[in-house]
């Protein structure tokens, strides 16, 4: 019989993250940025039928990096949560904060117990309702994006967030650019531009852009088509 | 609320029914027929709905009364509701278990547009509300049934649909029209004088309106328009860019225009035979 050799948990724990890291480096990466409507998020993805962003509920959305398979059962059990929740008591009390703990929960669980990390990097975001219908409810009265690390850290951002292996340099691009209160157009200009760098031009086959528009009425989430995407990235030069 | 995380091997799916039941939020079971019959006439019920297809794609319209017994229980109850984006449902009977499929129909097509990715097809999804009523059957037989309509329009086939039911989940797809409830006789008997091919949004409009005034007036618990407490019935059509309700305003100006036509007709018939006058001579008033 063997005896498992000792390993001090500071090395367990950097070992796993280091394993988790390498995994989401090797996709590529996303951005979600606040602009006047509500929350843009703009991945770059080369194929059309396996999404990385995706709705969840009325006002909230899902993005993920890195391992396909891992980040969508997390985005199928979210919309699980959202609806059941929604189901036994309203459409009202779903909300982006308790799923994004919910998520690190998981996450943290599967860090600390299971053999392998899950090797992703998620997004949650929530709409902030009209001013008029949230009625000073603080909690719905601004947009929010909540950035979910493989470890179960979770991140409350402001303005704009960046997933994924390059986050660092392609959010200090993205900070270069942002403004309050932009259009979509521009946001939409100023994330493929980010996460592009200066060396590269990213076409819509190559990106996936959703939106959580206030303006869609109950059910905010709305894919742009490449059409559209190619006409807003294309008036750039003009 | 537990987390829903599922091995693969347990995994619901994108059927929300069953995540509702491992959720363990599950309507109670009805006790068994052998547990006596629940009084039909304290159930609340709701009445007449009809659905019918035109042009652009299909219109649905239900009155807004519901009814226990001889009681009016609701003045201002709706029958119809939007499916998804490109569907409607429209329901009579027991109105508690009614609403509740309905919530749970409308749900189920979501989460599944949600976990899949894409939306069922419309047969799909007729398909889906038929094994809802199904398992509603028990129910049913104790005095609860409940027998929706579904409409839609099939993007696929670029037409409306529209779909019957039956108390045991049975599914019939009708051709041009369909009601259900305890003035569906009349209704029905309206909308297929009045229906043609190629009918148009107004005149169905006013077809549907015509068929639930008729219904109205003969079956006490179909509710008729209400203009003193501005009652009017629900009317959606179901065309390509989806599910649209009409407004209030124009059902309110459709009904006036149709009350005005028939109190004319009415006027120039003969009265109907005067109670009072007793010692008629022609002697018809047996």
């Amino acid at each position: 019989m063997s005896m498992p050799f000792y390993v001090a948990p500071e090395q367990v724990m950097k070992d796993r993250a280091d394993y988790a890291r390498k995994g989401i480096a090797r996709g590529r990466s996303l951005a979600a940025v606040l602009y006047d409507d509500g929350v843009l998020i703009c991945a770059e993805n080369p194929s059309t039928t396996l999404r990385k962003v995706s709705e969840i509920y009325d006002r909230i959305a899902f993005a993920g990096v890195g391992r396909y398979s891992e980040f969508d059962q997390l985005r199928i059990a979210g919309v699980r949560h959202a609806d059941l929740k929604g189901y036994s008591f309203s459409r009202e009390d779903v909300d982006a904060r308790s799923l994004a703990n919910q998520y690190a929960q998981i996450l943290n669980q599967v860090f600390t117990h299971e053999i392998k990390p899950l090797e992703v990097e998620i997004l949650v975001a929530e709409v902030a309702e009209d001013p008029e219908i949230a009625g000073g409810d603080e909690r719905r009265d601004k947009d929010q994006l909540f950035h979910i690390l493989y470890d179960g850290t979770v991140m409350d951002e402001r303005n704009f967030t960046v997933l994924g292996g390059e986050a660092d340099a392609i959010a200090a691009r993205l900070d270069e650019s942002f403004a309050e209160g932009m259009t979509l157009d521009q946001a939409l200009r100023a994330a493929v531009k980010a996460l592009a760098g200066s060396d590269r031009t990213l076409t819509s086959d190559e990106l996936e852009v959703a939106v959580l528009a206030r303006s869609n009425g109950r059910r905010a989430f709305e894919r742009i088509e490449d059409e559209r995407v190619d006409q807003i990235l294309g008036a750039e030069g003009q | 609320m537990r987390f829903p995380l599922f091995t693969p091997g347990s995994d619901p799916g994108p059927d929300f029914a069953e995540l509702v039941r491992r959720a363990g939020l599950e309507p109670p079971v009805p006790p068994s027929p052998t547990g006596g019959l629940l009084d039909p006439l304290a159930v609340t019920h709701g009445t007449t709905v009809v659905a019918v297809r035109y042009l652009d794609g299909v219109v649905m319209a239900g009155d807004r009364r519901a009814t226990s017994g001889n009681w009016i229980s609701h003045r201002a109850m709706e029958k119809v509701f939007p499916a998804d984006r490109h569907s409607a449902v429209a329901i009579a009977g027991a109105a508690g278990p009614a609403m509740e499929m309905v919530k749970l129909f409308q749900l189920q097509l979501e989460h599944y547009e949600k976990v899949e990715g894409s939306a069922l097809s419309l047969e799909g999804k007729a398909n889906q509300l038929g094994q809802m009523v199904r398992q509603h059957l028990p129910a049913a037989m104790q005095g609860m049934a409940v027998v929706p309509l579904f409409a839609g329009y099939d993007l696929r086939r670029r037409s409306g649909r529209l779909f019957q039911y039956d108390v045991t989940g049975g599914r019939y797809e009708e051709s041009n029209f369909a009601a259900t409830g305890s003035g569906s006789l009349h209704a029905g008997t309206v909308v297929k004088l009045g229906f043609r091919e190629g009918i148009g949004r107004g005149d169905v409009i006013d077809l549907v309106l015509a068929a639930l005034w008729q219904a109205a007036d003969e079956d006490s618990a179909t509710g008729g328009p209400d203009p003193i407490r501005n009652i009017y019935p629900v009317v959606a059509t179901v065309t390509s860019d989806g599910f649209t309700r009409v407004g209030e305003e124009e059902v309110a100006g459709r009904f006036e225009t149709y009350v005005a036509e028939i109190s004319a007709r009415a006027r120039e018939s003969r009265r109907v035979p005067e109670t009072s006058d007793l010692g008629g001579a022609d002697g018809d008033s047996s």
